[in-house]
């Protein structure tokens, strides 16, 4: 799954998706449990704005100090016998792991949950050597085979499939016969996935947080399967972003707190591991081999800009938990991997104007992203930077609006001109209004009036009131 | 107390009543109200479509108008947001940044002027009928008022304050959000009324006509029985 999700022009996947009652149904039962969830584990652990803003302070100091953090990352790995690459593009960082894989010449791989791998789209490239590639994430699990579909939330990936949807998708793919109940339905992928954990060749993972003072990398899940896609096959894989460092297991543990009360409403998930390099004399499990692969993909270039604090992200989800037009038009609207407020802001940044110039625009800047965001990414702003760049740099606004917003500029400036403009409006309204609204609107009232009425202005402006009033007329 | 009032652009061309209710409210609560004429708009619809060049020029403009107030007040939580954010963009601005300083520094949005400075809670307005008080996003997140309204709203005679279920949630205005993205902007109104009738309410007060203009507009289409009101005209309201 490459990070674009092939389904259509943005509008067409807005009115399919807006058809959905319920995948719209799941994502707003979603947000209004984890809404209560996460506020519950918040208050539980006190002084949330001071822990907010640790979190930033820590993303921020790793941020300006990343090629340090790298450097001292990779060389701990090595000192522990592992493998680092660091790979610029996504075409390097699959290069090197094929490399890996058929040096091993690996039959089988299992994965835990790594949103970097499917932005480089790493599993057909590994297919492509004839490798059998499973996802150990229930949720990636269920859409792998369901014929790659792809995710709809970064967190819970299969958030748009009710469970007698992946009753059907086990009884076509898997020859599974019985009912839609979530424990038996889980049971029976854990009973396929034991199996295939047991005689994988190759475990590839992905990162929540890089140590750099010790070269570990540490996994979150509520599953436990990334311990064992990290304990059982020989050859262990780990791809990270390379902004997903920490300086030390202190900083780690603000973060993981963060991550897991943030994305689930959790104080910690079931599983939290942190692991070194390969195997260990005297450890009883654990890869013979360590490769970490650091992918940039666009991300140094984003690094010094104004977007710079997306690079903040540790993919929480919780700024998608609480969009008000996630809520509606669901992840796969949004046509990237990467949905909601993060989605929207980082989509255009990795992947270009071209294919996301509608995202920043999908949003009321109601600013609850920013409120939610545990490391204090300013989403909203930095959604109104990528309409600047789209009007100013781009050149992607409509004509109409450019006008609309030349005459706005002219008017505001001008206190004598905006009295003019304004004091024609009852006027210019009059053939569209009627009872004192305007049902049909023209121009760009079009959109407004498709579904609400519009106040016609009103035939004396406030300003007029006010100063007939001051001179002793008009007392009310 | 010498008051000069912001009355937004929407206010001055279509909602004439929450300015009046505003100037009568603060005279009535002891402050000489001034309205400087050389005030427009406080730049945020071009500001918010990324029109950033052309947002600054209102900008400046309201910074012109509003050099000698004492107290900038304005029934409007995001236009107040809007200005306070003036101080960041023009920062580095040798011209304009002490000035958009000031400029931030003296403005309030009314309940927030009425509570914090005025010192008054009860305003001695009296409403018949069952209300519930939406929470616009501008004013709450980034303006930060929350209980000032609600407080104020607690004292209003007769009048039965309940609760909106999601109150958190946007009512799908966002300014061109609502045109540019109408048919999402429209499940969004729709999912805030739905929870508007679902506590039975006759009033939906607002203090940020964007808002209102959108949940109001939006119920008139559908016919509803509920009446919008801005929260200016709930306080001047003395039956």
């Amino acid at each position: 799954m490459p990070m674009k999700i092939e389904n259509g022009p943005f509008w067409k996947r807005v009115e399919e998706n807006l058809h959905n009652d319920f995948m719209r149904g799941a994502v707003a039962g979603m947000q209004d449990r984890g809404y209560v969830r996460r506020l519950g584990v918040i208050e539980e652990l006190g002084h949330w704005e001071e822990w907010r803003s640790l979190a930033e302070q820590i993303r921020k100091h790793t941020l300006e100090n990343l090629d340090f953090y790298l450097m001292q990352l990779s060389e701990n790995v090595a000192k522990r016998g592992g493998h680092v690459f660091f790979a610029q593009t996504a075409e390097e960082a699959n290069d090197y792991i094929r490399r890996v894989a058929l040096e091993k010449q690996a039959k089988k791989i299992v994965k835990s949950k790594s949103m970097v791998t499917e932005e480089i789209n790493l599993n057909p490239v590994l297919e492509a050597i004839g490798c059998q590639v499973v996802e150990t994430d229930l949720g990636e699990y269920i859409l792998q085979i369901d014929d790659h579909d792809p995710p709809s939330h970064i967190v819970g990936p299969a958030l748009h499939k009710n469970k007698e949807q992946i009753r059907d998708v086990f009884q076509r793919k898997l020859g599974y016969t019985k009912s839609s109940d979530p424990v038996e339905l889980a049971r029976h992928a854990r009973e396929m996935l034991r199996r295939d954990y047991l005689t994988a060749d190759i475990g590839i993972t992905g990162c929540n947080f890089a140590i750099a003072e010790s070269g570990s990398i540490t996994l979150v899940t509520n599953e436990g399967n990334a311990d064992l896609v990290t304990a059982l096959p020989k050859t262990q894989i780990t791809v990270m972003g390379m902004e997903r460092i920490v300086p030390t297991f202190e900083e780690m543990e603000v973060l993981v707190s963060m991550l897991t009360r943030s994305a689930v409403g959790q104080k910690l998930t079931s599983y939290i591991t942190v692991l070194t390099g390969p195997r260990d004399e005297g450890d009883v499990d654990g890869p013979e081999e360590f490769h970490l692969v650091i992918v940039d993909n666009g991300r140094s270039s984003i690094l010094g800009t104004e977007f710079q604090p997306v690079l903040q992200c540790i993919r929480c989800a919780a700024c998608v938990n609480v969009c008000p037009v996630y809520r509606h038009i669901g992840g796969h609207s949004y046509g990237s991997i990467y949905s909601g407020p993060i989605g929207a802001v980082l989509s255009p940044l990795l992947g270009g104007y071209d294919d996301y110039k509608e995202l920043p625009y999908a949003s009321s800047l109601c600013a609850a992203c920013t409120e939610a965001c545990p490391v204090k990414i300013p989403l909203h702003e930095l959604l109104i930077k990528h309409r600047q760049i789209i009007v100013e740099r781009e050149g992607k606004a409509p004509a109409a609006e450019k006008l609309a917003m030349k005459a706005f500029r002219l008017g505001t400036a001008s206190p004598s001109l905006y009295r003019f403009g304004t004091k024609l409006a009852p006027s210019a309204f009059a053939p569209f209004a009627e009872d004192g609204r305007i049902t049909k609107g023209p121009g760009p009232l079009k959109a407004w009036t498709e579904s609400r009425e519009f106040p016609a202005p009103s035939k004396e402006r406030f300003r007029d009131w006010f100063q007939t009033r001051q001179k002793g007329g008009n007392p009310s | 107390m010498k008051v000069s009032l912001f009355v937004t652009c929407l206010i001055d061309l279509f909602y004439t009543n929450a300015g009046k209710a505003t100037v009568e409210l603060l005279e009535r609560l002891g402050c000489e109200v001034d309205f400087p004429e050389a005030q427009t708009c406080c730049g945020q619809p071009a500001y918010n479509s990324g029109y950033v060049k052309e947002a600054k020029e209102a900008m400046k403009q309201m910074m012109r108008a509003f050099a000698h107030a004492d107290y900038v007040v304005t029934p409007s939580g995001s236009c107040a947001a809007m200005v306070k954010e003036y101080p960041h963009l023009f920062h580095g601005d040798p011209e304009w940044e002490e000035e958009a300083k000031q400029l931030a520094a003296k403005t309030y949005e009314l309940t927030q002027f009425l509570v914090d400075v005025l010192k008054v809670e009860d305003v001695g307005a009296s409403l018949h009928g069952r209300a519930t008080y939406h929470t616009s996003c501008h004013m709450t997140r980034l303006l930060g008022v929350k209980e000032a309204p609600l407080c104020l709203l607690k004292n209003v005679k007769g009048l039965e304050l309940v609760p909106l279920p999601n109150a958190h949630q946007c009512c799908g205005f966002g300014g061109t959000f609502s045109v540019k993205m109408g048919p999402i902007s429209e499940q969004m109104v729709d999912e805030k009324i739905a929870h508007i009738e679902e506590v039975d309410a006759d009033y939906l007060i607002g203090a940020d006509c964007g808002c209102l203009m959108n949940i109001g507009g939006r119920i008139e289409r559908l016919g509803k029985p509920i009446r919008v009101m801005h929260i200016a005209e709930v306080l001047n309201q003395r039956k």
